[in-house]
């Protein structure tokens, strides 16, 4: 084989803060997982409204952490953010019709 | 946005070409908007899952009692509650809590060689990156044996599960499983490929002689997608 020729480009420093930073939004996102399991084993399932918005704020909560930190949506462009995020309106009005309909279906049987 | 208006003649408007108004490339704006379109396909399936549940009869005993009936839908913990190599042992959610601690450390080695790809650090790339996979495999090799689990059951006639039959509750409960998990290790699959290619790219020196690692970034961007989908099946198949 050739030796090709390599375009040296120097590499730059770790920025140790932006990595330490990474990290802890990983530790957070693991202690909520903890706490989701506490919350699954200790609150009783006779309280099945407050377990389900408990588990959907925390879900909401790790979204935010993995879209805002690791996917950097956070420090795009103002336009590129809400780009991504207006849209998710429709979700949000599927799965209000979709519950709506399914409790409906469920007083017909 | 001053550093884009600084750039565009007075009386122009960043939207009127020779600038990104959106400060990203077009491989990356198509990648969100791809993972726009990929999040509509996943929340389709997850609240099809919400409205055929709630549809569904719901247990009315307490949880010790629980026995599995296809008159109404199961306790989640009640169905996943085995781990490898300890049978017999009841550890409810314990094997899906590894597979999501599994797929958030896959989440963050990515993003560490997303970081080193902007420093151009061709050594520190090609490490990450390798964990990244190591991670996405350990998390296709727990689904293998979680599915080859569910599929199995008890072991007894009748038993495990089939589109068809299962012996944890309705049909519909089973059909769900393989399609939403199906579907997100499907994702974890081609990720883990995707991965494959770019820490291949890596090592043999195609982004240094480009000289950026963009194509880390956008690859990144669609395996943290993945875990995002995690996170929601997760909540929304095993703990609710």
């Amino acid at each position: 084989m050739t030796h090709t020729e390599e375009i040296e480009i120097p590499v730059a420093p770790p920025d140790k803060a932006k990595i330490k930073k990474l990290w802890m939004t990983a530790l957070y996102m693991l202690l909520i997982t903890i706490v989701e399991f506490i919350v699954a084993f200790t609150v009783p399932h006779e309280y099945k409204d407050a377990r389900v918005w408990i588990f959907i704020t925390m879900t909401i909560v790790k979204a935010a952490y993995i879209v805002g930190e690791f996917m950097h949506l956070r420090y795009e462009s103002k336009v590129l953010l809400w780009s991504i995020l207006i849209p998710t309106i429709f979700i949000i009005w599927m799965l209000t019709a979709f519950i709506y309909e399914g409790m409906a279906i469920s007083t017909v049987r | 946005m001053s550093s884009t208006s600084a750039a565009t003649a007075s009386g122009r408007s960043a939207w009127d070409g020779g600038t990104s108004p959106m400060g990203a490339s077009y491989g990356k704006l198509m990648m969100w908007f791809f993972l726009l379109s990929d999040a509509f396909t996943f929340s389709a399936l997850l609240i099809t899952y919400g409205l055929v549940r709630s549809a569904h009869g719901v247990y009315e005993g307490t949880v010790e009692a629980f026995t599995f009936s296809p008159e109404y839908w199961p306790i989640p913990e009640k169905v996943f509650e085995a781990i490898p190599f300890f049978h017999g042992l009841e550890a409810p959610l314990v094997f899906v809590g590894i597979m999501t601690f599994i797929l958030i450390m896959s989440s963050v080695t990515m993003v560490l060689a997303v970081e080193a790809g902007h420093r151009m650090d061709r050594v520190a790339v090609e490490k990450w990156m390798l964990w990244t996979i190591v991670g996405g495999l350990a998390f296709l090799g727990c689904q293998a044996w979680e599915w080859s689990h569910f599929i199995h059951g008890n072991g007894l006639p009748g038993g495990g599960a089939n589109l068809v039959h299962n012996q944890y509750g309705p049909p519909d409960f089973a059909d769900f499983f393989f399609f939403i998990t199906g579907f997100h290790g499907f994702h974890v699959f081609s990720g883990v490929c995707f991965n494959f290619l770019i820490y291949y790219n890596t090592v043999t020196g195609v982004y240094q002689r480009r000289g950026h690692y963009e194509m880390i970034e956008k690859v990144g961007l669609y395996w943290h997608f993945v875990d995002l989908v995690w996170v929601f099946v997760f909540t929304f198949f095993y703990l609710v």
